[in-house]
């Protein structure tokens, strides 16, 4: 299809509460700048149930309008409703791009999206510029489980659209909420929903493992031994605040459950700090954490390859480095 | 009951090392795999017939004459039929022209082997990472989807997937015929018995080309069906070298850390 605007548009994920997930207001960072290059408007999608939060941070954020699809259809995520949803906002409104989360719902969403579209989808990016020459979004993104980049364009197809890893941008300040706010009124029927959502299995106990949204990840891998290994990681996690990650190793050992694990068969992740305790750094590894701002690791194999990655690495046992920096953090933080 | 896995032959990117002079992926002397999310798809398919041994699973890949080794494998751990799509007309297509593809080999084979209650993939492919072939093929095909499934039963006419999530898991139910694209679930592959294997190695494996797949429109395939272009590929830049500890001894290493991190507000 024609694009009728110049618009950027960023979709916001919305929680049961109605807020926005993390990952949608990181977006809007870049879609500030892509929509400036674009010359058009930075604009929030944002579909749910009660989504009056989101509507409000989105605006907060800095987007200069809101569509907003409410309906109790899309309170839980299903494909074909939002599916359906976005498709009619696209071909009423024609937005030249498009920035989705590349979260598990992000990636489901955005095929199905560009195919019912006919249009091109770069997965997961890590980079957005508008390339110089034509003007079209330059979407850069990792492959061969991160050992190549490849920068890719959808020249002739509108919208141009991109999954966006998360963490990859910050979240602005909030400020003035100024956006002109649209409500579009889209109904999906019952029947044309082919799933169902029969269950919700939340992760055992109230143990944190949102990994993408987290700040700060503290990691064990084959070093850490056994499930009783990872006391020491739980510990400085804890008085940190940070989520806890495991390698594929760990996990594969059956030491800790898949939700934890972190690289290519795992979560990506790019926290503002990621501490690798008795992880070795295999590539794969190092393609789901290598976007963290900080990397920290702890090994007792100096020639790991996690070294070559991190900013500050301690050549030693986690087992007495742990401790000892979880009891000194105690000491400042009461 | 029928159920279709759909497998791509990938290179080991565990073995792929950078040429250090060009800056390029070396790809001579990478051993070629059987994309592991596939594999996945495939055992979830055997765990299925192994309830229902009338249950007949057929294999599908796009790819060179090569690619057959690939489905081989897949013969040898658990399918029953196998197919290649393989025509220079489809190279260079991306997720949406492959998957349009994929999407009249399907109704190709269904020509051959009965209705596919079931397809099944690897959530994505090791080599591209892109987790979009699935879903643009249930798109075209006009089907329900589930992504990153764990573990499916057919209960009836329906298919619970339990789906992996931020927050844990979510059981789905979605009617047949359904797309369900496999991440790493808890098991490990079953592994190929000998008996399999001699049979596999014998096996005929049909190639559909574009003659074969009589309605494909060839403007959506290959390059010219395919709306991304790269642009360009480079090797990402290691991380400058970061500060090495090693003091005298781990506590001394720790509280060395500690300080560093204290006085550059990491922690």
């Amino acid at each position: 299809m024609e694009a009728k605007t110049k618009d950027l548009w960023v979709l916001i994920e919305t929680n049961e509460a109605g807020s926005a997930r993390n990952v949608g207001l990181e977006l809007l960072t870049p879609g500030r700048d892509l929509a400036n290059k674009q010359g058009g408007r930075l604009v929030a999608v944002v579909i749910g149930c009660r989504t009056e939060p989101a509507v409000r941070e989105a605006s907060a954020h800095g987007a200069d309008q809101v569509i907003v699809v409410d309906g109790p259809e899309y309170a839980h995520y299903t494909t074909d409703a939002y599916v359906n949803a976005l498709t009619a906002l696209v071909e009423k409104h024609g937005p030249t791009s498009m920035l989705i989360g590349a979260t598990n719902n992000g990636r489901d969403l955005g095929p199905r999206l560009a195919c019912r579209l006919k249009t091109g989808l770069t997965a997961d990016c890590t980079g957005l510029d508008i390339d110089p020459e034509s003007g079209n979004v330059a979407w850069t993104r990792p492959a061969f489980g991160g050992n190549l980049m490849a920068t890719i364009l959808c020249p002739d197809h509108r919208p141009q659209i991109g999954t966006v890893r998360p963490g990859v941008f910050k979240k602005g300040m909030s400020g003035a909420e100024q956006a002109e706010v649209i409500h579009e009124e889209i109904h999906t029927p019952e029947e044309k929903i082919r799933t169902r959502v029969v269950e919700l299995i939340k992760e055992m106990g109230d143990e944190n493992v949102d990994l993408e949204s987290a700040e700060i990840i503290v990691s064990g891998g084959r070093g850490v031994g056994g499930p009783e290994g990872f006391a020491p990681i739980r510990e400085l996690a804890e008085v940190l605040g940070a989520t806890v990650g495991a390698s594929r190793a760990a996990v594969d050992s059956g030491w800790i459950s898949h939700a934890h694990q972190v690289g290519q068969t795992g979560k990506t992740v790019a926290p503002r700090v990621y501490i690798a305790c008795g992880i070795s750094g295999a590539i794969q590894h190092l393609a789901g954490m290598s976007g963290s701002d900080v990397i920290v690791a702890v090994n007792k194999d100096p020639a790991a390859p996690i070294f070559d990655a991190a900013d500050y690495g301690v050549v030693g046992d986690l087992f007495e480095v742990l401790p000892v920096l979880t009891a000194e953090l105690k000491k400042v933080r009461g | 009951m029928n159920i279709l896995v759909c497998v791509k032959q990938v290179p080991d990117t565990t073995e792929i090392k950078i040429d250090p002079v060009r800056n390029t992926l070396i790809r001579e002397g990478v051993p070629s795999i059987v994309n592991p999310f596939d594999g996945y798809a495939l055992e979830a398919a055997a765990r299925i017939k192994d309830k229902d041994p009338e249950v007949k699973i057929v294999v599908l890949s796009m790819g060179p004459e090569q690619a057959k080794a690939a489905l081989r494998d897949c013969l040898a751990a658990a399918a029953d039929k196998a197919y290649l799509i393989s025509d220079r007309a489809f190279g260079g297509s991306d997720t949406l022209a492959t998957s349009y593809i994929l999407s009249n080999a399907v109704r190709r084979v269904e020509e051959m082997e009965g209705k596919f209650n079931l397809i099944f993939c690897g959530k994505q492919a090791i080599d591209g990472d892109t987790a979009q072939v699935g879903p643009e093929l249930a798109e075209h095909l006009d089907y329900p989807q589930v992504t990153y499934a764990l573990e499916a039963e057919v209960d009836g006419s329906c298919v619970k997937v339990k789906k992996e999530v931020e927050e844990g898991a979510e059981i789905i139910e979605a009617n047949l015929p359904c797309v369900v694209t496999f991440t790493k679930p808890a098991w490990e592959p079953r592994y190929p018995t000998i008996r399999r294997k001699l049979d596999a190695k014998r096996a005929e494996i049909p190639t559909l080309t574009a003659v074969q797949l009589s309605d494909i429109d060839l403007t959506r395939a290959g390059l010219k069906g395919s709306p991304t272009k790269v642009k360009r590929t480079f090797v990402p830049q290691k991380k400058k070298s970061g500060v090495t500890i090693r003091e005298s001894s781990n506590h001394a290493s720790a509280m060395k850390l500690f300080q560093l991190l204290s006085d550059a507000s990491v922690i």
